[in-house]
Parts: C-alpha cells; sequence; structure tokens
C-alpha cells in the first residue's frame, strides 16, 4: 500500500526529471555541450504558458504552442550567445556562460512576472482519480506525465537511430570535419538540437506548472536534479536518461516513505555518487572511445 | 557640446541648491520614526502594510497636536529587500544620520535579528510590528531596546496546541515543517509544547520549498495515526501540501502559522486550501470596537484603493504597526524626550491603553518586551481569497 503509494508519486516526477534530462541529452549527443541552465528553459515554458493564457487570455493550446515557440527561440538564443563563441574556439567556457545566461533569464523574469508564485489551472489537475479507495489519488495529469516522457525518449530513440536527419546527427558527434564534408549542416544541427532541448524543458515545465506554483525560482532545483538524471543514464543514451529519471523519481519518493524525509536528499544524491562510482557511464551510457 | 552640457548641468544643480535653501524651517523640529521593512520583492505587501498602519497611526497624532509641546512625527522609510545585510546598512543611516527617536521592523525575522544588536549599541528602541522570531525580543541584552507588537513564534507553538485540542478534541498530532530554520525553531517550539503536557507528536516530517508531491510525508503521518496536522510553511510549498491531501483524498484539521496568510492561497491551493485555519493578532471582520471603525475609516479616507475591510490586506501588517506606533507615541510622551533610554522607560510606564487589537494594560516591562500574548491570537480562515476569523459570516 505504501509502495505503490511511491512508486505512483516516483513515476511521476521522475517521469518530469527523465523529459528535462533528456534535453540534456540531445545537444551533448549532437555537439558535446549542453545548457547548464536547463531549469530556466523549464521555468520559462510555464512562465510564457502562463502568461499567453491566463494574463493575455489566449486558448490553451494557442498558449502551449507559442510557449514552445519561444522555448525553441530561447534555446536559440542559448547556441548562439552562451555556447558557439566558446565552443568555436575549444574553450570550456560555455559551461559558466550557460549558468549565467539562467541566472539572468530568472531575474529578468521575476521583474516582469512578479516574485509571488502563481497558479496555472488545469481541467487534468482538478479532480485526483482515487485508486482501489484506499486514499491512492492521483490527477490524470500526473499518469499523462510518464506517458509523454516514455513517447518522447521513444522518439528520439527511433529518430537518431532510425532517420536520415538523426544518424547524420549522430555522425556530427563522431566526426565533425568528416560530417561536414559530407554535406551536412554542422551549424544548423546544433543550433536545432539546442532549439529541441529548450523546447522539451518547456514541455516539462508545461506539463508540471499545474501540479506546481508558477514561479522565477520553479526550475532551479529540477535543473540540478535532472542533471544527476542526464549522467546517471549515461548522457549518450535516450533510454538511459529517462530510465535514471524513473529510478531517481521514485528513490526519492521510496526514501522519504520509508525513511523519512529527512534522508531523502542525503541518500538520493549518495546512490548518484555510488552508481557512479560502479558504472562511470552512467546506466545505459557508452565509453567513449577516445583515439591517440 | 561637451561643455554647454556642463554648464547647463551646473546651474540647474545651482538652482536646485538655491531652492533647498529658500526652503522654510518648520516652527517645531519633527520627531523622526524610522521603518526598515521589504518595500520590493515578494514581501513588497507586508512593508506596504505596516506603512499604512503607521501612518494612520501618525496622522492620528499629529492631527491631536503632535507629541512633545507640538512636535509632529514624520515616517522615513527605508528597503531592506528581505536581505539582513540591507536591513543593517539601512537601520544603520536611520539610527545615525536620519537620528530617529524609534526604529520599526519588517516581516523578516533574519533581518530583525541582524538589526537587534545595532539598535541595542545604538540606544534607540527598535519595535517591531511583524517578525515573529522568538530571539529577536529574547535577545540577552540588558537593558533591552527591543519590543513588540506581534506573534512570537514560542507563543504561536502553544497557542496552535491549544487551538487544535480545543477546536477539534484531537490528541494525534503530525507536524509538517518546511525543511528550513523558522521550520526548525517551530518544531521545537511544538515539541515543547506538547512534552509540556506530557504528549509526543506521532510522526514529524520536513518538506522543501519547491517539493511538487508532498504525499510521501503526508503517507507517513496519516499511516502513524496523526488526526491533525501543525503546519509551519510559507504560501507556495503550504499550498503543496493541501494539494497533495486533496489527491490522497485525506481530510483532517490542518492547524497553521500565519505563513499561509501571505496571499493567493486559495489560488495556489485550491478548493481544499479553506480548510486551513491560521494564527492572526488581528481581523477587521465582524463587529469592531470604536478603535477598529475609527481605524477602518481612517485607511479608507487615506487610501483609496481600500473599499471595504477585505482590501486592508494582509490585516495583521497594519494592526500590529498601528497598535506598535500609538504605543510608541506614548512612550515618547512619558519620556518627555527623544532620548533613547527615556523612550525605553517610557514603554514600562504606559499603563492602559485602548489600542486597536485589544486594551492594553502595562504592556511592557523590563522583563516583557512582548505586548500580545496567546490570549490575544485570532484563528482565522480563507473563504475565498479573504482572510476570515473562523466563526464569522463576512
Amino acid at each position: 500500500m505504501q509502495l505503490i503509494s511511491a512508486l505512483l508519486s516516483g513515476f511521476g516526477i521522475g517521469s518530469m526529471y527523465g523529459v528535462v534530462a533528456l534535453g540534456f541529452y540531445i545537444t551533448y549527443s549532437v555537439s558535446g555541450t549542453m545548457n547548464f541552465a536547463q531549469g530556466s528553459s523549464v521555468m520559462l515554458g510555464a512562465v510564457l504558458c502562463y502568461t499567453f493564457a491566463l494574463t493575455l487570455g489566449l486558448p490553451m493550446a494557442a498558449s502551449i504552442a507559442l510557449a514552445l515557440l519561444l522555448c525553441a527561440v530561447y534555446g536559440l538564443a542559448v547556441e548562439v550567445l552562451a555556447v558557439r563563441p566558446f565552443a568555436s574556439r575549444g574553450s570550456n567556457a560555455w559551461l559558466m556562460s550557460t549558468v549565467a545566461l539562467g541566472i539572468v533569464v530568472d531575474n529578468l523574469v521575476m521583474h516582469t512576472f512578479g516574485k509571488e508564485p502563481r497558479s496555472l489551472p488545469s481541467p487534468l489537475a482538478a479532480a485526483p482519480i482515487q485508486i482501489g479507495g484506499l486514499g491512492l489519488g492521483v490527477y490524470p495529469l500526473q499518469l499523462l506525465i510518464p506517458a509523454v516522457g516514455l513517447a518522447m525518449a521513444t522518439a528520439l530513440h527511433a529518430v537518431s537511430r532510425r532517420t536520415r536527419w538523426g544518424t547524420a546527427l549522430l555522425a556530427v558527434v563522431q566526426n565533425r570535419d568528416a560530417a561536414q564534408l559530407m554535406g551536412i549542416p554542422i551549424r544548423r544541427a546544433i543550433a536545432a538540437s539546442f532549439a529541441l532541448s529548450a523546447c522539451l524543458a518547456g514541455v516539462a515545465g508545461i506539463l508540471i506548472a499545474p501540479l506546481f506554483n508558477v514561479s522565477a525560482e520553479m526550475g532551479t532545483l529540477f535543473g540540478i536534479k535532472a542533471f544527476a538524471v542526464a549522467i546517471l543514464g549515461g548522457i549518450t543514451s535516450a533510454w538511459g536518461v529517462m530510465i535514471a529519471g524513473l529510478l531517481f523519481g521514485i528513490a526519492e519518493a521510496s526514501i522519504s516513505t520509508f525513511l523519512g524525509s529527512g534522508y531523502t536528499e542525503i541518500i538520493t544524491f549518495a546512490l548518484v555518487i555510488g552508481l557512479l562510482a560502479l558504472r562511470p557511464d552512467g546506466l545505459l551510457g557508452v565509453a567513449g572511445v577516445r583515439k591517440v | 557640446m561637451i561643455r554647454k552640457s556642463r554648464r547647463a548641468f551646473t546651474s540647474l544643480a545651482l538652482a536646485a541648491l538655491g531652492l533647498s535653501w529658500t526652503l522654510p524651517s518648520p516652527a517645531a523640529e519633527p520627531i523622526k520614526i524610522g521603518l526598515v521593512a521589504a518595500l520590493s520583492g515578494q514581501s513588497a505587501l507586508s512593508g506596504e502594510a505596516i506603512t499604512r498602519g503607521l501612518q494612520v497611526a501618525i496622522d492620528e497624532v499629529n492631527a491631536a497636536g503632535g507629541l512633545l509641546g507640538g512636535r509632529q512625527l514624520v515616517l522615513v522609510r527605508r528597503d531592506d529587500e528581505s536581505n539582513p545585510a540591507k536591513g543593517v546598512t539601512a537601520a544603520r543611516e536611520l539610527l545615525y544620520k536620519e537620528k530617529v527617536a524609534v526604529v520599526f521592523g519588517g516581516i523578516d525575522t533574519p533581518v530583525a535579528l541582524a538589526i537587534a544588536p545595532l539598535a541595542n549599541q545604538a540606544k534607540v528602541p527598535f519595535m517591531n510590528p511583524w517578525a515573529a522570531g522568538t530571539p529577536i525580543t529574547h535577545n540577552g541584552a540588558n537593558p533591552n531596546y527591543v519590543f513588540r507588537t506581534s506573534a512570537v513564534d514560542e507563543l504561536v507553538d502553544k497557542g496552535m496546541l491549544a487551538y487544535a485540542q480545543k477546536t477539534f478534541n484531537t490528541s494525534k498530532f503530525g507536524l509538517l515543517m518546511i525543511n528550513n530554520p523558522w521550520g526548525e525553531s517551530n518544531q521545537k517550539g511544538l515539541t515543547a509544547a506538547l512534552a509540556a503536557q506530557g504528549l509526543t507528536a506521532v510522526g514529524s516530517e520536513k518538506f522543501g520549498g519547491s517539493d511538487v508531491d508532498i504525499v510521501p510525508q503526508l503517507t507517513r503521518l496519516r499511516d502513524a495515526g496523526a488526526d491533525t496536522l501543525f503546519l509551519v510553511a510559507n504560501v507556495g510549498p503550504a499550498a503543496q501540501v493541501v494539494k497533495s491531501m486533496d489527491r490522497m483524498g485525506w481530510k483532517v484539521p490542518v492547524v497553521s502559522h500565519w505563513g499561509v496568510a501571505g496571499g493567493r492561497f486559495t489560488e495556489l491551493g485550491g478548493p481544499n486550501a479553506g480548510n486551513v485555519h491560521f494564527v492572526q493578532t488581528y481581523s477587521f471582520y465582524g463587529k469592531l470596537s470604536p478603535v477598529g471603525e475609527k481605524v477602518v475609516a481612517s485607511l479608507k479616507a487615506k487610501y483609496p484603493d481600500i473599499k471595504d475591510v477585505s482590501d486592508i490586506n494582509p490585516a495583521v501588517g497594519v494592526a500590529n504597526a498601528y497598535d506598535g506606533m500609538m504605543l510608541t507615541a506614548l512612550a515618547i510622551a512619558n519620556a518627555g524626550s527623544t532620548d533613547g533610554d527615556a523612550i525605553r522607560e517610557g514603554y514600562y510606564k504606559i499603563d492602559r491603553h485602548e489600542g486597536l487589537i485589544k486594551t492594553y494594560v502595562r504592556p511592557f516591562t523590563a522583563e516583557q518586551h512582548d505586548a500580545l500574548n496567546e490570549n490575544d491570537y485570532v484563528w482565522a480562515h480563507f473563504i475565498d481569497n479573504r482572510i476570515v476569523p473562523v466563526g464569522v459570516n463576512p
């Protein structure tokens, strides 16, 4: 009974970590770089959707579409402003510049959206479905989130392995110069991966917004946990990342349920370190081949 | 071009200087009342509420002829942005440069704790109309210049227990605290309040400010047999607790500290937010005392956005600040000067005062710097987005 409750909680929250972590996976697979402030993209999705739907009164479908479009534009901006200038010179300064850009965005939102948390209502998070009549209730949205997460992981996996476009992107990682010589537009591929990555984070933000409070700070902790999840899953595998997200979420919920909430963060992050010591390339990751 | 604009600037500056020279000097020097509170950011509403309470009281005192032989009171405000370092800088400016007679504080306990030693050092009274942390007034200084007209955490914890026992007749209490120093100190306070009656909590859980799902913690408390929850958290996290309880279909009384009163609790927490009962020091709903009627009338006259009592928001900030200022005016009158030590003694000499929150009888002594105690607390809940005392139908 407690176990089922913990599994349900963990599954829902874990799949959110997974979706955000997929954003890390995409850009890393294509360019070897990533947006460390992925949490800001999560927040941006939720805040923009709230602004379009409630402040400006647009229909929900249009609000979601516009929010995701702007998230994609933001992803392009991250690549152009915070990654390309450094990565093209072989510098690792994009590590810091993406974090810095995220902080700028968080604070801009704080000034424009306000510091007070708001609520994004959703018909999918209004009445809980009771399971078994034992006080195990979930909102329909909590069931939708894992479904969306798993569908995205499946789609990404299929695209990268089975389509021309996907294999072209993977070729970029394997050998940049050769890929360019084969006529693969590297710059555009990398820019597209950042747009897609921010879009995924935006999807996660919009999905969790009705369960959560919409505010400028809502993405920060999510971003950090999602990064742990991405590394844990083996950042080169879409499935690994998604599974790691679910495991992380279930571990969190189980520890809170069985040992008490005081131990949750200590044990989950200790587990992450332990697992990485055992499998340095993550759960489903493949060790990079280093040529001498 | 540059030279021209520089010349223009110089003449402007001179004009400005000249203007300030020509301002008439006031007949009697005003008495400055300082305020260091959050005037911007997430807690800006609290600073505005305190300002309004103080200003209405100051206007009342001034209209009655001022203090110390006709000297008018003026309010000097500084923003602490809820940041202790900024609060200390602002307080220092008010104490040493503006030379305020008394300085008032804001909503944030950490800021008040940082200013308290400064006020004791400067020997200027520091009046707290909101921050509830126990050590603000119990700071070990002798003489102690820090006073308060607000709730005190330690007493709120006792009050929460007494209220739950009296109202819900329950005995199995589960503690659910936000994972920060405020939650920590109230966990201690509640545990001590329970221990004083030979009771222990059936469970004690913490949760994070950005946790989405509190079901695991709540499940533990439910399985431990909790029939009442004690909640200490601000609006956002507390709303997650209510939503998680809604999902579980678990309905037990929730008795809360006043963190949930920050605003938008019903928007964030959904339909069950109204089931949370929380502490307040005053409510403008229901039958008001003559002082209450007078304050509401003054607020409506001075602030056009206040159309009825539901617009006086948050009520505790306005009410605590109003009473704090009126008691301070009495203390200054008793002191016969603006000397800090004389005002401190002046507070002790207040015998009886018909205040807004209650009739104060010897509110301050050398040992007791808190004018309000658990008998003065009002228990309230949300109806729609209005904070209404439990049992009052607005």
